[in-house]
């Protein structure tokens, strides 16, 4: 055996190079956000008191007393330089302060801690029952690509692609509800359990079960399910054709050939070499589906009824409430934020080709 | 006389195109028993194709037609893919041109090399470690307990293709098809693999199928070399014969050879006639 | 020679030939593709419909009946009656006018923005390159449908508060594709080449760099047309959008969603509308992108 055999040397070990270059890369992910976040406060700044012709009616409403008026434009440091304004905004907002809710006559950040956790319950029970759905109809239709199965996951994908999430809310409230009579009507629980949960996480269903009050747990579980179904139904249109464009990707890729010269069973080939290739992208994938339910549930909760942050923000826009539109924006801007981000980090943390 | 491993004849592969049919591989034959069979052509000869037919590893998109094709007497055109399941990896290995993109990114190499031990080999999770680490020394690895844990983009070329052959060689098959193994290589790391897989396939007594475009390199470690242009096989005569040949593409691609014994100013170039692929 | 044989001859004789028998191989291609053709036709129809509509229709969108409101389809009345007697088939043939007007506007401001960014960006690439794609990831980094909702209620909600507002959260994905391709050709040999020519960077960015992003711009604008179509119905419907009495679709449905357990038709055929208008555009801009740029399914 020649000592010069260059293939038997092995690379130089790359663990510790790697793992720097893993870290430097998620610092420098996790550096972008304090930045994207500062411009996401500078976009609500303009829009809350650069944009309105008169942002103190803008945060108090027509109606309020010259007294009022004159105290929120002094505390507002409206007559100070525009960047002394932007200055006081931003101390406002680090110390928690969104403003007054003209319509709720609450802080912001009160009523949006209140409608918060109804859009989180709506969210997450959506997003589990598209990817229970999604990913396997994405792979099996990639892995019968051209079948009938494929078209028709095409065509429900591409359905809801195109429908708007309020026409599909509607629709639904006319089948189920009024033809077919099987679904409960608006709101997250019946008129008559009003009250009879005491609140502690604020989703229903689950202080229901905390509660054991089983009847109302099972109401709130029946006005769960149609908004769910909506939005579940949006996120799997988009979730399925990643996951199938991903697959035949995948599908595509030489040690495919290798793993079919194997012998191995096409399930085997299917899930433990061609899905375990896309796993990861899948994650950011899913990320950035939960994000996206964030707009889509402003116009479900609105069909429904859903007291959400979504609905919260639809009333304040048209009672003009300032202070609580550009809370609730923020929030979810933040969220939002956040999402992309941990999609963005899942990627470098998860593939083993970055170790 | 045992039947031959592979039996081939009048094989014909065929795409669609928007434009009509495509034939890739028009009308080519073949026997191989124990021996080292070089399949020779430039890109889109239809020599990947032709060997890659045998054990139906064909696109999806692609027709197969044949008067007969058989490994070791199972008719290959009317199987089951269960019994083509049965032949592939157990009976019949594909070693493939790249490692980079022919090996699993996500899965060691210790647990792919298991996987295609196991397929056909029941065995616990140790003994198919110890299968792994063996095989891996078989190839001439270095240090194979640590390889085995090690992920295919953490490998060189050589120690990749190494990795292949230890893979295929795992369920101790009959035939070996390796389509272009050292292209992918440096040239130092080309003769070692193929003076490994020429010693693997010897020692075991199996039949090869090596595809190649560099006839020197098949003439050197091949019994029989066949000569493809164009979906067709222009020429077969034994690997000793070759300075002999008679067809003018092979007499062309010899002539293209640079030789320091006999250096030749300026190098000749192939002039191709239409009618070779007709 | 036909002019068939002409263009797909694999000889051709001109630049001229090579690129008219390129397109055409590209149209016969899309052709192929039944549901991509079926998508370029209907949105012609749209198109057609939208700009034809007073031949099509005798009605008056903005007439009022009320004695006969929320009336069933008829002959007379082919889609039936709004809420205010208003005949619904006048109403959403207008209202594709509407529609389309602000997807045209919308896109009208935003993909120049977005190649002119995105090119400008790759190409002088280092600070000027940094601080442009941050901008570009603070808008990304909105939802699209929130910031345009912020946005229509510090302005006056109406349709140039929702064409303006779209257009701010829309544009973005173009000057990152447009960048993105502008950094695959910005050290090609040609491009060098021109440079040393004497051409100065503004010459080079518009006369070379963006003619070749503008192919992939083009597919992701008629992918993203029924994204603005869904977003600018949406806006509507949460009433920040056309004001009524416009007859704009997603308003339509954000005045009758009331009937929709009797009179479920009222609010149900607009939305089958913004439907059929989205998946027209999702049909085409699929088509267009397997021909165009199949690698990015």
């Amino acid at each position: 055996m020649s000592g010069a055999d260059a293939s038997l040397a092995l690379p130089p070990p790359t663990r510790r190079g790697g793992r720097r270059a893993r870290v430097s890369g998620i610092l420098g992910t996790l550096s972008s956000v304090p930045i994207t976040l500062f411009g996401l406060i500078l976009i609500t700044f303009l829009i809350g008191r650069v944009m309105p012709i008169d942002p103190v009616i803008a945060i108090v409403g027509d109606h309020a007393p010259p007294d009022v008026i004159a105290r929120v434009r002094l505390e507002l440091g409206l007559d100070r330089p525009l960047p002394v304004q932007f200055g006081i905004y931003l101390l406002r907002l680090l110390h928690g302060n969104l403003g007054h809710s003209v319509m709720t006559t609450h802080a912001v950040t009160e009523d949006i801690a209140t409608y918060f956790p109804a859009t989180f319950e709506l969210a997450t029970a959506a997003i589990l029952l598209a990817l229970v759905i999604g990913i396997p109809a994405g792979v099996i239709a990639a892995a019968r690509q051209g079948s009938r199965f494929d078209h028709v996951v095409r065509v429900v994908s591409l359905a809801g692609q195109s429908i708007p999430v309020f026409v599909l809310g509607l629709v639904f409230l006319l089948v189920f509800y009024a033809k077919l009579g099987i679904a409960p009507g608006t709101g997250q629980i019946d008129v008559m359990y009003d009250g009879l949960v005491p609140r502690v996480t604020g989703m229903m269903v689950i202080d229901a079960m905390i509660a054991e009050q089983w009847a109302v747990c099972r109401d709130a579980l029946a006005h769960l399910a149609m908004p769910t179904l909506v939005l579940a139904y949006f996120s799997l249109a988009y979730i399925t054709r990643m996951t199938r464009a991903f697959m035949l990707d995948a599908l595509a890729g030489e040690y495919i050939v290798t793993a079919r010269a194997k012998g191995l069973s096409g399930a085997r080939i299917l899930w433990r070499h061609a899905f375990a290739n896309i796993a990861v992208p899948l994650v950011t994938v899913v990320a950035l589906a939960y994000a996206g339910l964030l707009e889509g549930a402003v116009l479900t909760e609105t069909v429904f009824s859903w007291p959400g942050i979504g609905l919260y923000l639809t009333v304040s826009l048209l009672n003009a409430d300032m202070d609580a539109v550009l809370g609730a924006t923020l929030v979810i801007g933040l969220i939002y934020v956040i999402l992309n981000l941990l999609a963005d980090l899942s990627y470098r943390v998860l593939d083993p080709r970055t170790r | 006389m045992t039947a031959p491993l592979v039996e081939m004849a009048g094989l014909r592969v065929a795409f669609a195109t928007p434009t009509g049919v495509s034939e890739a591989v028009r009308g080519v034959s073949l026997t191989l028993g124990q021996e080292k069979l070089g399949i020779v052509g430039e890109s889109g000869s239809g020599k990947s194709l032709t060997a890659r037919a045998i054990l139906r590893l064909l696109p999806r998109t692609a027709r197969l037609h044949a008067d007969r094709l058989a490994f070791d007497g199972i008719d290959i055109l009317t199987a089951s893919e269960r019994a083509m399941r049965r032949i592939r990896g157990r009976r019949a290995g594909l070693i493939l041109q790249d490692p980079k993109f022919s090996l699993n990114p996500v899965m060691t190499i210790g647990a792919q090399i298991a996987e295609a031990w196991r397929d056909h080999t029941k065995g616990s999770r140790r003994t198919a470690r110890e299968a792994v680490v063996a095989l891996l020394d078989q190839v001439r690895i270095r240090d194979p307990g640590r390889v085995a844990g090690l992920y295919p983009h953490e490998l060189s070329g050589g120690m990749g293709q190494r990795v292949m052959i230890a893979m295929m060689l795992a369920p101790d098959p009959e035939l070996l098809i390796a389509d272009e193994p050292t292209s992918a290589l440096d040239a130092t790391v080309q003769a070692e693999i193929l003076r490994l897989i020429e010693d693997l396939v010897s020692r075991r007594g199996m039949g090869l199928i090596l595809i190649s475009h560099d006839l020197p390199l098949v003439g050197h470690f091949c019994d029989r070399v066949m000569v493809m242009y164009a979906g067709k096989v222009l020429e077969e005569l034994p690997a000793g014969e070759l300075a002999r040949a008679r067809h003018p593409y092979t007499r062309g691609l010899l002539a293209c050879l640079p030789s320091l014994t006999h250096p030749r100013a300026p190098l000749a170039t192939l002039s191709r006639d239409p009618a070779w692929a007709a | 020679m036909t002019s068939r044989a002409w263009l797909l001859t694999d000889t051709p004789s001109s630049r001229g030939q090579a690129a008219w028998g390129r397109r055409y191989r590209a149209w016969l291609l899309f052709r192929a593709n039944g549901l991509a053709f079926a998508g370029l036709i209907t949105v012609l129809i749209l198109i057609v419909a939208s700009l034809a509509a007073p031949l099509l229709t005798a009605q008056d969108p903005n007439a009022q009946h009320l004695a006969n409101r929320l009336a069933f389809p008829s002959a007379q009345h082919w889609f039936g009656t709004d809420e205010l007697g208003r005949d619904l088939y006048a109403r959403i043939l207008y209202g594709g006018r509407i529609t389309l007007g602000m997807v045209v506007a919308v896109v009208g401001m935003v993909a120049p923005v977005g190649l002119i960014v995105g090119c400008v960006a790759g190409y002088l690439g280092g600070r000027a390159d940094r601080l442009l794609m941050r901008v570009t990831d603070v808008f990304l980094a909105f939802p699209r449908l929130i910031l345009a909702l912020a946005f229509v209620a510090a302005l006056r909600p109406g349709i140039s508060s929702a064409i303006f507002a779209i257009a701010l959260t829309a544009w973005p994905p173009y000057a990152r594709l447009a960048r993105a391709d502008t950094l695959t050709i910005r050290n090609a040999d040609f491009i060098a080449a021109v440079r040393l020519t004497g051409a100065a960077a503004p010459r080079i960015v518009l006369r070379h760099v963006m003619p070749l992003a503008v192919s992939s711009v083009i597919v992701r604008v008629t992918l993203d047309m029924s994204g603005i179509i869904l977003t600018a119905a949406g806006l509507g419907f949460l009433g920040m959008g056309a004001q009524p009495p416009m007859p704009e679709w997603g308003t339509m449905i954000a005045a009758t969603r009331g009937y929709i357990l009797e009179q479920w038709w009222v609010p149900t055929i607009p939305g089958i509308a913004i439907f059929i208008a989205a998946l027209a555009f999702n049909l085409l801009g699929d088509g267009l992108r397997d021909i165009l740029d199949p690698k990015q399914r």
